[in-house]
């Protein structure tokens, strides 16, 4: 079975299907990272960008990370050092890149769609790494597959979302892939931080967290910034932590043996106490392991055909 | 000369006129019109199948001249607006520099009458530089032909500011236009604030940010006795306020556009920039109270807001890209297409809505077809199949959301003072 897509540009489009197919292949690439030499030569050859316009640690290292170990060769291309800081459009520098020929084209924006924009302009497959608040399919794609790790399943589980709602595109990719594979999403806020008629994605929505993780299997905190608070979301980070911050006591309603998860960066003691980002429930640090097999498989099932060599 | 158009169907609801019907034009204006008229030495242009209508005209386009040439000037403008069907338009003030002066006003009268096509009307801006601090010379701009006065593509943000306004239109009869848009609701918003919003992660455009202006406007033309124009309406609930407005008595009038009528906020969901304006695409349920207002009489015009930009400046991430389309080349298949051949509203209803609608908006003695008047003259073919084509605009932009778009009736023949100036029977 391959991809009905050449381009990863987010969950939305996707069949229940492809994302098995995208986390079946991923565990055969958890393997690779555990080795004494982390490198197959999946992708030799294969140019891919990294074309940051919107600062990433995390995504951009894990995308690295993935490429180099399918022995890919990687470039680097972030705003700040770029052309595009300059006041070159998308477009132009997009065309730019693309006359080195790459195979790949990972790209991080702020505004949403840039990836679909970049895919009908340009002949590179392109990876969305995150466009605004629209979606990170990498991120529900490695949040998805650390959960099967530990709950054998994705079908039938209850999963609460708390946090800035608003402004994540974590939280829009992870209720477009959970809804898919049959899991019951509850997303939670501050009302000001609930996008309007975000239930017609298929998740339940309420701004009573304690109604949200009532019997959890899985609570991931969402990040919540501090500019919120200065744009009037919300009064102050104490308040806010003091109504929607997950702690001990709070997790209490979730399901015994519910995992805790964030995407990252994390705001300790905000949207999750301190005690339970580093107790044995939090998965968070799994995630970011996870990250580079998921994406690892995202880009050898896009790059089509398996390659022939063994040779190492 | 004389001109006489034999065996069209005339379509007049100024006199209440659907009938076939031949009109002869003399010297630039209707001479007659009778059932069977002598050709004698006239020239006679053959209109049998086809429907003949007052000049339509369009209260709400941008031209970009001065300023910014490269989207529209006034000369292509106002080809484009004889290609679509409209023997007038009002252009508004937003251009670089803002025409909020008389040397502005005469600048684009001079540059529509070079260009000899459709008659290009301008609208002065309400304030200085649409600043929204100081009156512009109102008076003085009216006296050298600007029709109405707006800050359009700006709302009059403070109240006070409103209130003036409508207070010192008065001495000029003339009505204040409004963009109606709370800034502080609106803040960074790109498209209408719904589930689609919520989707894409968009910051949303929410429609009670136009319904509060349209309130606000309501209450202080009543308080002031000032005719408030609400432009580009778009959202159901602005339509009830007007409604139950007029229904009081108010000095309160509306347009909507085409695309507001026939596109909701799903088109947005391929991020392609032409479906980008301001007020956005709305949802289904704007839509239907639109079109409630259009067939109860509370919409007083159908008007394009055609919002030419280069094609460059639309090919950026959607965020990014400039708010407006192009209207003015597909207004009229759209209507017909969408509205009257839907049954939603009739033909006639759909010729006042371009003619007389805008002109009484507009106080002008205009949009009919009256022995004595200026043979302003829009011919349509019902039947045309039409697939929109950027090839084919006059325009110098090509952002329309309804490109490739196969539509049945569109304009044939355009005519002003009795002069052709487009053609395509």
């Amino acid at each position: 079975m391959k991809l009905s897509s050449r381009h990863l540009l987010g969950i939305d489009g996707m069949t229940a299907e492809e994302i098995a197919l995208i986390l079946d292949t991923a565990e055969g690439f958890v393997q690779i990272s555990e080795r004494e030499i982390k490198k197959v030569p999946t992708l030799r050859g294969k140019t891919v960008v990294n074309f940051f316009v919107e600062p990433s640690t995390r995504t951009r290292s894990s995308f690295e990370l993935a490429e180099k170990r399918l022995s890919a060769d990687a470039l680097n291309f972030s705003a700040n050092t770029s052309s595009f800081s300059k006041g070159e459009s998308l477009l132009d520098t997009a065309k730019n890149l693309e006359a080195m020929s790459p195979d790949f084209i990972i790209i991080r924006h702020s505004e949403p769609g840039s990836p679909h924009f970049l895919a009908r302009h340009i002949d590179a497959a392109i990876v969305n790494a995150g466009d605004g608040a629209h979606e990170h399919p990498t991120q529900a794609l490695l949040d998805a597959f650390t959960i099967r790790k530990h709950k054998g399943r994705l079908d039938g589980l209850r999963v609460a979302i708390v946090g800035d709602i608003n402004h994540s595109r974590v939280v829009r990719s992870n209720v477009l892939l959970l809804t898919l594979m049959g899991a019951d999403v509850v997303v939670s806020g501050p009302p000001t931080l609930l996008p309007r008629e975000f239930d017609a994605m298929g998740c339940r929505m309420t701004w009573k967290v304690e109604e949200a993780l009532e019997g959890a299997d899985v609570v991931m905190a969402l990040r919540v910034q501090h500019e919120r608070m200065n744009a009037g979301y919300f009064p102050t980070t104490r308040e806010y932590a003091l109504q929607f911050g997950i702690n001990s006591t709070r997790l209490k309603l979730a399901k015994d043996d519910a995992i805790v998860m964030h995407p990252g960066p994390m705001n300790r003691g905000v949207e999750l106490s301190g005690d339970l980002a580093d107790g044995n429930r939090s998965v968070i640090l799994e995630q970011v392991a996870n990250g580079v097999a998921v994406r690892m498989a995202v880009l050898y099932l896009l790059a089509g055909e398996p390659a022939r060599e063994t040779t190492a | 000369m004389k001109r006489l158009l034999k065996n069209g169907r005339v379509v007049d609801p100024a006199s209440a006129t659907d009938a076939t019907l031949d009109i002869l034009i003399e010297d630039g204006r209707i001479a007659a019109i009778e059932e069977s008229i002598e050709p004698g030495k006239s020239e006679v242009i053959e209109l049998e199948g086809l429907t003949v209508c007052p000049g339509f005209i369009d209260m709400h386009v941008h031209f970009r001249e001065p300023g910014q040439e490269w989207k529209e000037s006034v000369a292509t403008g106002a080809a484009a607006a004889a290609s679509g069907g409209f023997t007038a338009v009002a252009c508004m003030p937003n251009t670089v520099p803002v025409m909020d002066n008389r040397a502005l006003v005469e600048f684009v009268q001079a540059q529509a009458r070079e260009a000899g096509m459709s008659r290009v009307w301008p609208i002065g801006a309400v304030t200085k530089g649409q600043d929204g601090k100081e009156l512009a010379e109102i008076g003085d701009m009216n006296a050298a032909g600007a029709v109405a006065f707006s800050d359009d593509g700006r709302p009059i943000r403070s109240s006070q500011m409103m209130r003036m306004a409508l207070e010192y239109s008065k001495i000029f009869g003339v009505p204040i236009i409004d963009h109606c848009e709370d800034p502080d609701l609106v803040a960074g918003g790109v498209v209408h604030e719904g589930w689609v919003s919520s989707r894409l992660g968009f910051k949303g455009w929410p429609g009670v940010a136009e319904d509060v202006i349209v309130a606000r406007n309501i209450l202080l033309s009543d308080y002031t006795g000032g005719h408030v124009h609400i432009a580009h309406m778009s959202t159901a609930g602005s339509m009830r306020l007007v409604r139950e407005a007029k229904a009081r008595g108010s000095r309160v009038t509306c347009e909507v556009t085409p695309h507001h009528l026939v596109l909701d906020h799903e088109a947005v969901m391929e991020f392609d920039t032409y479906t980008k304006m301001n007020p956005p695409l709305r949802a289904a349920e704007d839509l239907d109270g639109l079109l409630e207002g259009l067939a109860d009489g509370t919409v007083d015009a159908i008007a394009t807001d055609h919002a030419p930009h280069h094609c460059d400046e639309k090919c950026v991430e959607f965020s990014r890209a400039p708010f407006g389309v192009v209207g003015l080349e597909t207004a009229v298949s759209i209507c017909l297409d969408r509205l009257v051949h839907r049954d939603i509203i009739s033909l006639s209803r759909m010729v006042e809505l371009f003619s007389t609608g805008p002109a009484g908006v507009l106080g002008m003695d205009k949009g009919k077809l009256a022995v004595g008047a200026e043979a302003d003259i829009t011919v349509l073919d019902l039947d045309r199949e039409v697939t929109v084509d950027a090839d084919d605009f006059e325009s110098k932009s090509e952002n329309s959301p309804f490109l490739k778009w196969k539509l049945r009736g569109g304009p044939v023949m355009t005519m002003v003072d009795g002069r052709i100036i487009h053609d395509r029977r």
